[in-house]
């Protein structure tokens, strides 16, 4: 009070609390207002995003190690404990590729000597880019990850996004040294996949639960719990036969995925920079599509 | 009277650390922990933090803080822009309407108070992202959440209380 000596002290208080009263009511106002811009102008948000994930970045990358370290300990003491049974399974299971292994050789050669026959040309070549985990942006109502690479590695919007065990998502930003991934899960995510054994062509659309739906399935086409879905490729920016996981229920409700990438185990993925070459496909490809 | 600059930079410097504090916990909250089904259901540790400060200490956190928690909050974790900017300054019109209610009331007062205050901001987001999105979303997550958040509401008031004594009792 004592830098506005001239106003009184019996109107300054009422004034001071107006004053308060009017920025709240502008700031509630201004955050609606927001809302309506993210629904009206989409790049521009997108943008403003952007730039502030790339300012939060290092923050963020920095903040991320201590917690790799702590979860990387358990993980140790958690795998020496069950090393014996690890080693037992792994046996039988190497076994049991062995067999799959000259299975796939024989199918390579046979593959390989057909596409010969019958004069295929070949997609454009699959580079990758390995990118950590810095956010795990979780919250109820987005499922998105930050990565530490961006632009500068290559990385584009709408790239794919994998682990090991398959498809985790595609990248809807990239800023110079960070980008954001959107999970399968989120419920903006769609992606044109194939049911592997029938190659029945559908979108896989995420609805922020743990299991995204088959949709826009052909009218009469019968799919069972067990199936494996893969990325179709259609569009040109994934590659296809990606694995995304197997079809866990078929209700009425819908077909229900079971994506193989669990979120929570994510900490290095691979941004699959997968660019046609040349302006346009050959014409024999986009018909054999 | 001479006045102290360096007095008044300090106590200047002290009052915004609640703020920094949030937005620690807010980047706190984003760490990817590799805890299966943890990433959905994160506790909201802003939220507890304006609760508290609201209750406790108004006037070191005013509405454009709470105002600039929520934005951030919305840019960094991709839920649509402005709803938790929205839902945090309801919770301060709220909280800070029934401020002499709460104080020098008991912890549990405090928590049952928050517990309905966070299970409203809940709901509250759960409309607003479902009317955005123009469908209904999956309610479960949002419970999970709601629960994690007031679970961790004692640890974090702990905290806040012992930075208070720490870094504000001084003004």
């Amino acid at each position: 009070m004592k830098e506005h000596p001239r106003i009184p002290q019996r109107l300054a208080a009422p004034l001071k609390i107006l004053a308060h009263k009017f920025t709240y009511l502008g700031l509630v106002i201004g955050a609606f207002g927001l809302m309506l811009l993210g629904k009206a102008d989409v790049v521009l948000v997108e943008k403003i995003r952007t730039q502030v994930t790339e300012a939060a970045a290092p923050i963020l990358g920095v903040l991320t190690r201590p917690v790799e370290t702590v979860s990387g300990i358990i993980e140790q003491a958690h795998k020496l404990s069950v090393i014996h049974e690890d080693n037992e399974r792994l046996r039988q299971e190497r076994d049991r590729l062995l067999q799959w292994q000259a299975a796939a050789r024989h199918l390579e050669a046979e593959n390989k000597a057909l596409k010969g026959l019958l004069n295929f040309s070949p997609g454009p070549r699959i580079s990758f880019i390995t990118a950590r985990i810095i956010a795990d942006t979780g919250g109820a109502f987005a499922h998105s990850l930050i990565v530490n690479s961006g632009t500068r590695a290559g990385v584009q919007r709408g790239q794919a996004v994998m682990t090991g065990e398959g498809l985790a998502g595609r990248i809807v930003s990239a800023g110079r040294m960070s980008s954001r991934v959107l999970l399968l899960t989120d419920l903006n995510s769609r992606i044109p996949v194939l049911v592997e054994s029938s190659r029945v062509r559908a979108v896989l659309a995420g609805d922020n639960s743990e299991q995204p739906k088959l949709i826009h399935l052909p009218p009469g086409v019968t799919v069972v719990p067990g199936d494996r879905i893969v990325t179709s490729g259609h569009g040109g920016v994934f590659p296809p036969g990606v694995p995304i996981g197997v079809i866990a229920t078929v209700s009425d409700g819908g077909i229900s995925i079971l994506p193989y990438v669990t979120r929570e185990r994510i900490e290095y993925v691979r941004i699959v920079n997968y660019k046609l070459e040349g302006l346009v496909p050959a014409p024999q490809t986009r018909e054999r599509k | 009277m001479k006045p102290n600059i360096w007095h008044r930079m300090d106590v200047m410097a002290r009052r915004v650390t609640p703020f920094g504090l949030t937005v620690l916990l807010l980047f706190v909250g984003l760490l990817p922990i590799h805890v299966p089904g943890f990433a959905r259901v994160a506790p909201l540790f802003p939220l507890m933090a304006i609760y508290h400060w609201t209750i406790i200490r108004p006037d070191v956190m005013p509405p454009i803080a709470v105002f600039a928690i929520g934005l951030l909050q919305d840019l960094l974790t991709g839920a649509p822009l402005g709803v938790s900017a929205a839902v945090y300054l309801g919770v301060y019109g709220a909280v800070l309407s029934q401020r002499h209610f709460f104080l020098g009331k008991s912890f549990l007062i405090i928590w049952i108070g928050f517990s309905l205050v966070a299970a409203a901001s809940g709901i509250v987001s759960w409309i607003i992202v479902s009317v955005l999105n123009l469908t209904l979303l999956e309610p479960s997550a949002s419970f999970y959440q709601y629960l994690m958040t007031v679970s961790f509401f004692p640890l974090l008031a702990w905290v806040f209380l012992h930075w208070q004594r720490a870094m504000l009792s001084t003004d």
